[in-house]
């Protein structure tokens, strides 16, 4: 645990992505197994201990701390882990004392709701502030340390001189703590056999397309739709038993969530699609025949994130996958062979899917450039995002690879809203007013009308502006709750959105989707700012 | 007769006496100002009579001239010095002396009697030894003002020598490189130091420009620092393998790329909260301050133990809580101007 944890806390100092590799390939060189394979899995956010929450951590501590003095120094630092690591007191540890990464995972593993309280404090004892960091961390997950799961494993592929395409292609087969990984990589062992295991492959990805035009005889254009990108993957082992898994963007396996899934594919493939839920607004006017309509992102927000799903759900809002691409059909890997042929493909492949779950993402023709750019202003559809650019010739390739793919978003909405409270970050902007909660005016401002919540944004601004804001902030503060803020209505925010839905939520009846702060108004007094009216006139009907 | 201590009374700006028209570490020029040390939040310039600590004085007259023949400006300056121990009649019936606070060299807490009633302004205080200034001295009273800087649980200090382990790591881990520490210009800069020095590290120590005169006049006041050298007179080749001191804002300035590939370290309090770190893209957190962490503060009011205590600024919050649970009245002073050194 004692190089784990310091491992993490040189990661949290160093800015250079060179150095964090470095860093990183040398632990992975130097650690023990099992240890090695357990920080693997706790840096690519692979490990799950679901018996301790930040809650479990929180509840501890004010068991040993005074609630204010815990409540006054986790908004100071910005970090629960962070805050109980360094009000935990300290006790003189023999070096054999001091707890292994493994043992920690282990015991961890072996935690339930009931006994996590009480076991806690017993691993917390055996670790210094830096340990107790650690180990928090893992425990509750997301480090948040700077080093997304893609930095984890390019580090490992340099650390053993192997191919991260190899990796990749291996990673999602394999379970923490990765022996067979270890095996292959750094003992130069036979590659792991992951034949017959569904496993995600990593996604082909968009650059924006900014200022770029391209040529259309080069590129097709599809619409880029409102759902949540996923890889539906069926494979047969061995004894014949077919096995169908629904991966999401980022490859967690969400094959619960969507049970309506896992039975429909009638042939082994690996595709990739948006997936939707049935409902009326997309694509029921933007495309082919094959297509039916599909509801809001608002909608399929109501099922993500589930771990069970009730019948009623599945019944009110079923999914089904709008098929962009196909990587595997029957064994074949079409990942080699340009986007023309592999569409060729799936549009055949489409024909044996029933259309209950499948449809096709339509292609949009276009004259030239110029008359796509016209069809991507005029689509009226509210839930289209915009058009993805694909270029024909290009293989299926991991990643995001200049020139192949471009996203080409529609231009988000505007609109002027008021500050109305700050509440301070946490991580790298721990201690900093950097959460914004602003509001639109419920009538006219000079008749004596309130400002309504609308949403919030943290981000949109640079590093200077932060401070501006910090200190506007402190200086306008009216009222204090907690780590939340109310400031004086001095300043208005331009908030660019990509949609707006009705909500409950909201005192406003408003909820915006992907508010950023645009520009900030300095120069804008508050009474101009828009109205809730303004905003209401954008929710699709 | 009047009520008891209304002789005393805090305002936005500082601390007044009342019967002597003096104020305490004032925010704005007065006619007579008590000043406990020479950082710019308590010692402002331009009062019509500063009474301080003859190092104190002298950190001033660098800073601002104060007391200088040649000071411009109509109001005349009288600089009264005051050394530690001595008391003088400030009138009125009130008593002033001065006691030192560990804070930095020259640093005093006030010591204000009158009637009987006795009450203790700390100014920036610290209960570590420290090898640049005389220790704090715990003295009885019945109205103890503290400051409350690093007021909250989370700031233990760590032994400035593991700190101090931990920049020397560095430097021999990295023999081409240099650490840059970020360090206060008064006090801190000198502290790290005199400290490097008492590790057995005698190599040259290379400043950034600003911090030369106050490590001069430091060690005209009988600090010795050993060999320092300034980065200017010196090549890239000259610095692989030293320590650098410079001012925190010169830390992502343009003035580091004359270094050679800089590891940059920063010596504060703050350092303890790994946020506050990354805000500021410091590579090698040291955590070392001047002032009191919160076992400090709270060790020094059981010590103190007086009647009331009044806390002046930083998170006061949680050391008046702290007050409240052990039932110790205490309230917080809401003074203006006050920062957060080292921010």
């Amino acid at each position: 645990m004692k190089a784990f944890a310091t491992l993490l806390d040189t990661l949290v100092y160093t800015t250079s992505r060179n150095r964090k590799l470095a860093l990183i390939a040398e632990y992975l060189r130097n650690a023990p197994d099992p240890d090695r394979g357990w920080a693997l899995g706790a840096l690519t956010g692979e490990l799950d201990f679901p018996a301790v929450k930040s809650s479990t951590i929180r509840n501890l501590m004010k068991g040993r701390v005074d609630p204010v003095l815990w409540t006054l120094s986790r908004d100071f630092v910005g970090d629960t882990a962070e805050t109980a690591s360094l009000l935990w007191p300290s006790t003189d540890l023999e070096n054999n004392d001091f707890l292994t990464l493994t043992q920690t995972v282990e015991t961890l593993s072996s935690l339930t709701r009931v006994n996590a309280h009480k076991e806690m404090p017993k691993l917390l004892d055996r670790l210094d502030a830096n340990g107790r960091f650690a180990l928090i961390k893992l425990a509750t997950g997301g480090m948040r340390i700077g080093v997304s799961a893609r930095l984890a494993k390019t580090a490992f592929a340099k650390a053993f001189d192997v191919s991260l395409d190899d990796v990749e292609e291996y990673w999602h087969a394999i379970d923490p703590p990765y022996a067979e990984l270890f095996q292959w990589a750094a003992e130069g062992g036979d590659p792991p056999d992951i034949e017959g295991r569904p496993r995600f492959r990593p996604f082909m990805l968009a650059h924006p397309l900014e200022d770029t035009r391209v040529d259309l005889s080069d590129y097709a254009a599809e619409w880029k739709w409102d759902g949540i990108r996923v890889q539906l993957c069926r494979v047969t082992d061995a004894n014949g038993e077919a096995e169908t898994r629904l991966y999401s963007r980022s490859g967690d396996d969400i094959s619960a969530t969507f049970p309506e899934l896992l039975d429909v594919l009638p042939m082994d493939a690996v595709l990739d699609g948006e997936l939707l839920v049935r409902g009326s607004t997309q694509g029921g006017e933007a495309g082919s025949d094959k297509q039916g309509g599909a509801a809001s992102f608002n909608a399929l927000q109501q099922r993500l994130g589930r771990k069970t799903v009730s019948k009623k759900m599945l019944a009110e809002a079923p999914a089904f996958v709008r098929l962009y691409d196909a990587l595997l059909i029957e064994s074949e890997d079409l990942r080699e062979h340009g986007w023309e042929k592999r569409r060729g493909h799936l549009e055949n492949l489409v024909e044996r899917l029933p259309d209950s779950h499948f449809d096709l993402s339509a292609v949009v023709e276009a004259r030239d450039f110029d008359h796509l750019a016209e069809i991507r202003e005029t689509a009226r559809d509210e839930a289209i995002e915009g058009l993805m650019l694909k270029r024909r010739d290009a293989p299926y390739i991991a990643g995001r690879k200049v020139g192949l793919w471009y996203k080409w978003k529609r231009d988000p909405l505007l609109i002027d809203c008021v500050l109305m409270y700050a509440q301070r970050g946490s991580g790298k902007r721990s201690s900093f007013y950097s959460d914004y909660t602003f509001g639109c005016w419920a009538g006219d401002p000079d008749q004596g009308a309130e400002l309504l919540p609308v949403g919030k944004a943290y981000s949109g601004f640079t590093d200077a502006e932060l401070k501006k804001l910090d200190r506007l902030v402190r200086q306008t503060t009216l009222n204090r709750f907690g780590p939340v803020r109310e400031v004086e209505r001095t300043l208005v925010f331009e908030v660019a959105f990509d949609s707006v839905h009705t909500s409950k939520r909201h005192k406003s009846g408003l909820a915006m989707r992907f508010p950023r702060i645009h520009r900030i108004r300095w120069d804008k007094p508050v009474h101009e700012a828009d109205r809730i009216d303004a905003l209401k006139a954008l929710v699709p009907d | 007769m009047s009520a008891p201590f209304s002789w005393i009374r805090p305002e936005p700006w500082g601390v007044h006496i009342v019967p002597a028209d003096v104020w305490i570490d004032p925010g704005r020029a007065v006619d007579k100002a008590l000043v406990t040390h020479g950082h710019a939040d308590h010692a402002r310039g331009g009062h019509g009579e500063t009474v301080a600590t003859p190092e104190t004085l002298a950190i001033m007259e660098l800073r601002y001239r104060t007391g200088a023949e040649d000071d411009a400006g109509d109001i005349p300056h009288k600089a009264i010095p005051v050394a530690y121990g001595e008391t003088i009649r400030l009138g009125g019936g009130v008593d002033a002396t001065y006691i030192p606070a560990g804070h930095v060299l020259g640093s005093a807490q006030i010591l204000l009697e009158h009637a009987g009633e006795r009450v203790v302004i700390t100014g920036d205080y610290k209960r570590r030894a420290d090898p640049t200034c005389a220790p704090f001295e715990v003295t009885p009273c019945d109205i103890f003002i503290t400051e409350a800087t690093f007021g909250l649980p989370v700031f233990t200090h760590p032994p400035i020598e593991e700190e101090m382990g931990k920049l020397l790591a560095a430097l021999s881990t990295n023999p081409e490189a240099c650490v840059l520490v970020g360090a206060y210009a008064l006090g801190k800069a000198q502290r790290v130091i005199a400290e490097l020095r008492l590790a057995g590290h005698h190599d040259p120590i290379y400043l950034h420009g600003a911090m030369e005169k106050m490590c001069r006049l430091y060690e005209e006041h009988g600090v010795d620092l050993g060999d320092l050298r300034l980065v200017s007179d010196h090549t890239k080749d000259d610095m692989r393998g030293a320590i650098i001191i410079a001012p925190p804002s010169a830390l992502n300035d343009r003035w580091s790329r004359r270094l050679p590939d800089p590891i940059t370290a920063m010596a504060s309090g703050w350092m303890r909260v790994r946020g506050r770190a990354r805000q500021r893209g410091v590579e090698l957190p040291l955590v070392i301050s001047d002032h009191a962490d919160w076992n400090e503060l709270t060790q020094t009011i059981e010590e103190v133990n007086p009647a009331e205590t009044w806390i002046t600024h930083g998170r006061e919050e949680a050391l008046l809580r702290w007050c409240e649970l052990g039932q110790r009245k205490a309230r917080a002073l809401a003074l203006v101007g006050r920062e957060d050194e080292d921010e």
